[in-house]
């Protein structure tokens, strides 16, 4: 709806200024889109998709061919711009889909799960790419499974549960909105956990929780907690074998503004398909 | 909007040559028919009510374009519907380019196309000892019926290609494609078809067409049947790109 594919079936929505239900035209000269599937042509070749994207974009006949060699060049496709994307990996295609959204310098730009099936060398590729936008002040508009990707490139995060916003706000935000940051210890062989809760019992915001020998507390300022509760039990002649720091992560917040539901889940239960938890 | 029209068109175009067999059945299979025809049935000439012509082949060209073309209107919209399949359709219309451009940009390919059958056949009837009694007036009216005809047959195959949205509905209706032509005039005078496909035939464009082709190649430049067939192809053309048109933003709106 927001790239006016779809006819909005209530309510309302702008994009760059422009209500995507009475002014579509003017929302599309503003946006460009990279859509879930990168739909390329794959007889045409990469040249060609992106200077034909460029003539659809109005762009003038004399710029068509340096403003698309210079996209191509861009997203590190030089070489490969006289073969026809049907020969192209995943990555590859998600580039040069990446190029044709750029083509006329959008204002915003709409990336559907632009990772989704990359390899870890492509991802990272596109995140930078990502990136390198954001800070020449382009709004990035993504929609991501990955939360990582989401917790890398977002400075606004929404949290979509079925259809609906669940959460919004900046990742950590949101991540300081589900808890605090933990310290898990694990002591030297044989000390007395007792003692030692005893001990940082003052540092955390609950009173710390043990289980076997490894200590666990619950941090008021974060990593600046650190340090006080290391020296404490030095000085209470305890000594540490291990130490992790563990921050709240966006699957958390996912898991807790979701309520951990499968997609689908409550659908099926309604209709008696999926059996409540057995008793 | 004409640049991104004539980009449509070349991109069609230059895919139609890149999928040779999507192009080569539009004359492969007609040229089949046409010479299983004329092997044939060549006898029915000498029907009472069939009109005098120096050569079955004369007759049956005509026929053999306007399959040809029938079959160029299904490709394209075979190709339209790979495209909304494949998704590359929703980057078109994502992109700020009118949406009537969209729809030109696949019956401008498909005019080119028609020429390019329209030359094919008239060759092959040359080589095998067809005349073309009107001339090179004869010829440039069967390539302007023909073209205006190949045009319309590609809206066609738009509009059922943004309704059904799947290549293989696309495909589904070939067979009709048949059906539509031999209750034409197309293949037989009016005079030696029964009853109710003369009736039928008098009015399909399609008899139109094929008589306005067939005039100037087997017989003469004999202006009505010229101007019917004109008249025809252009009908069918508007009627058939109007209504796309309308289907293209029916589409988005149901979407």
């Amino acid at each position: 709806m927001l790239v006016t594919l779809l006819r909005p079936t209530g309510g309302h929505a702008r994009v760059a200024g422009y209500d995507v239900a009475s002014q579509p035209a003017d929302v599309r000269r503003k946006i460009g889109v990279a859509l879930q599937e990168a739909a390329l042509d794959p007889l045409m070749t990469g040249s060609e998709l992106v200077e034909l994207q460029a003539t659809l974009h109005g762009i003038p006949p004399r710029s068509v061919r340096t403003r698309g060699a210079e996209l191509i060049d861009r997203v590190g496709l030089s070489k490969a711009a006289g073969r026809r994307v049907g020969t192209y990996s995943g990555g590859m295609r998600r580039r040069l889909d990446l190029a044709m959204a750029l083509i006329h310098e959008p204002e915003v730009l709409f990336l559907d799960e632009p990772t989704t099936g990359l390899d870890p060398t492509s991802r990272l590729t596109l995140w930078e790419e990502v990136r390198r936008l954001r800070d020449e002040g382009t709004t990035v508009f993504l929609t991501t499974q990955y939360l990582e990707e989401a917790d890398q490139l977002c400075d606004r995060l929404g949290i979509i549960s079925a259809g609906k916003i669940v959460s919004e706000g900046t990742p950590a935000a949101l991540k300081a909105d589900v808890g605090r940051p933990h310290l898990d210890l694990v002591l030297a062989t044989g000390s007395d956990l007792d003692r030692a809760r005893e001990v940082v019992a003052g540092f955390g915001a609950h009173r710390p929780t043990t289980e076997g020998c490894h200590l666990s507390i619950s941090l008021e300022r974060g990593a600046a907690d650190i340090a006080p509760i290391l020296r404490a039990l030095d000085d209470a002649d305890f000594a540490v074998a291990e130490l992790e720091l563990k921050q709240p992560t966006l699957d958390d917040v996912f898991l807790q503004k979701t309520g951990e539901h499968l997609e689908g889940a409550e659908e099926a239960e309604q209709e008696g398909i999926l059996a409540p938890e057995a008793a | 909007m004409r640049r991104a029209v004539v980009a449509l068109a070349r991109r069609t175009l230059v895919n139609a040559l890149r999928r040779p067999q999507f192009l080569a059945p539009l004359v492969v299979f007609p040229s089949l028919f046409l010479a299983v025809n004329v092997g044939g049935l060549g006898a029915t000439r000498g029907l009472r009510g069939f009109p005098q012509v120096d050569g079955f082949l004369d007759f049956q060209l005509s026929a053999a374009i306007v399959q040809s073309l029938l079959l160029g209107g299904v490709s394209t919209g075979i190709a339209v519907a790979l495209d909304i399949e494949g998704g590359f359709f929703d980057r078109l219309v994502a992109s700020p380019t009118p949406r009537v451009a969209i729809v030109l940009g696949r019956v401008l390919a498909a005019s080119v196309i028609a020429a390019f059958q329209v030359t094919y056949f008239l060759v092959l009837g040359l080589v095998f000892g067809a005349s073309i009694k009107g001339g090179p007036l004869g010829v440039l009216c069967v390539y302007a019926i023909g073209i205006v005809a190949g045009t319309g047959f590609g809206a066609i195959g738009v509009l059922i290609a943004l309704r059904a949205r799947s290549a293989s509905t696309v495909q589904g209706i070939f067979p009709l494609v048949f059906v539509v032509l031999f209750i034409s005039s197309a293949f037989f005078p009016l005079d030696l078809l029964s009853s109710p496909a003369d009736v039928i035939a008098r009015y399909n464009p399609l008899s139109f067409i094929a008589n306005g082709m067939r005039q100037p190649i087997a017989f003469s430049n004999a202006v009505a049947p010229v101007i019917e067939g004109l008249l025809a192809a252009a009908g069918v053309t508007v009627a058939a790109v109007g209504l796309s048109i309308l289907a293209l933003r029916g589409r988005l709106r149901d979407a």
